[in-house]
């Protein structure tokens, strides 16, 4: 096995281990961070398999772009949640 | 269902999934490309269409309708999502007060942050039009330059308030340019009708190969594309922003 495959083999499986970390991070917004180096990771596998068009897509798109919209729908969320629970307790 | 059936379903399950998954890994092609598309357009792509990036010459000039039709799923989505927050609007004029909602106490201003996003904004802006102006010569064009392009917005609110997004993207000229992108591409195909009988056909002088004037419409329509990319990401942005940082008018449905 040449150096050059064993790198892709490794990010490979690195893609695994931090698509394992997404699922298996059970609070939303740290999910989202995880789900960025998850998307780091994936730019780094396009990048090796011969596509750096797609990982500069990649990294702006998976790693900032996507996870900032789950942060920021995550605090309507919470905002909700707390006027919701405010008003509960007022009445 | 007890916890010791439920556990060997998902163990049988698992293991059948995880076998499957090492048996496609295994055949995944490593390195060498095995269809004969990509040999047969790597041999002509420089010489017919002058452009040293094929796969700009793929996604602009040999399928360069399929990138029309993402466009328009990228146009649809987001005036789809603008229509949805569209009482965003009038409110986003009044940044001003955003900043001064009641329960988003104004943060005090982080210099370290500011002075990162003061290096990194110019950076990030010229590598987006870098991107942007190269596609044709080496990876990139107009969707990473797009991309690329409308996080330097995005940096710019990070290091301060919503009063800056709003003055640095301002809405209509955002919408604008998003309008503007699909129509020059449409433009661009329309032209190529009138002229060769084709849509989308050349009509811009070759030049030569690796010079970033070169692969005619490839370059107009990756400018089209990052205007349009880059404004519709700022829309999407700003609606989000605005939509978070707003207070619910009695929330919930």
């Amino acid at each position: 096995m040449t150096a050059d495959a064993l790198l892709r083999d490794g990010v490979l499986l690195l893609a695994a281990v931090t698509g394992a970390g997404v699922v298996l991070t059970r609070d939303p917004v740290r999910q989202s961070v995880v789900l960025s180096l998850h998307g780091l990771v994936l730019a780094v596998v396009f990048f090796l398999y011969a596509a750096p068009d797609v990982a500069l897509s990649q990294i702006v798109v998976g790693a900032i772009v996507l996870p900032l919209m789950f942060l920021l729908a995550l605090a309507k969320v919470r905002r909700r949640q707390a006027l919701r629970d405010a008003e509960r307790s007022r009445s | 269902m007890r916890a010791r059936t439920r556990l060997l379903v998902f163990g049988a399950g698992a293991s059948v999934l995880t076998l499957a998954l090492l048996a496609a890994a295994a055949r995944l092609p490593r390195g060498g490309y095995p269809g004969p598309y990509g040999t047969a357009l790597n041999r002509v792509a420089v010489e017919e269409r002058h452009a040293t990036d094929v796969v700009a010459a793929v996604t602009y000039d040999y399928r360069g309708f399929a990138t029309l039709g993402e466009e328009t799923i990228l146009f649809a989505s987001v005036a789809g999502a603008a229509l949805l927050l569209r009482r965003t609007r009038s409110q986003w004029q009044g940044a001003h007060d955003l900043d001064s909602m009641p329960d988003r106490a104004a943060s005090a201003p982080n210099e370290a942050l500011r002075l990162a996003a003061v290096a990194l904004v110019p950076v990030t802006i010229t590598f987006g039009l870098y991107l942007t102006a190269h596609g044709q010569v080496s990876p990139g064009g107009g969707f990473q330059g797009g991309v690329i392009l409308a996080s330097a917005p995005l940096l710019v609110y990070v290091a301060t308030r919503a009063r800056d997004l709003a003055r640095m993207a301002p809405w209509s000229a955002a919408e604008l340019g998003e309008s503007a992108g699909l129509v020059s591409y449409l433009g661009v195909g329309v032209a190529g009708l009138a002229a060769t009988g084709s849509y989308l056909a050349n009509v811009l002088p070759l030049g030569s190969p690796g010079d970033v004037l070169s692969a005619g419409t490839i370059l107009a329509l990756s400018g089209a594309v990052a205007l349009a990319v880059g404004s519709g990401l700022v829309l999407m942005l700003v609606a989000f922003v605005e939509e978070t940082i707003r207070p619910d008018d009695g929330g919930g449905r």
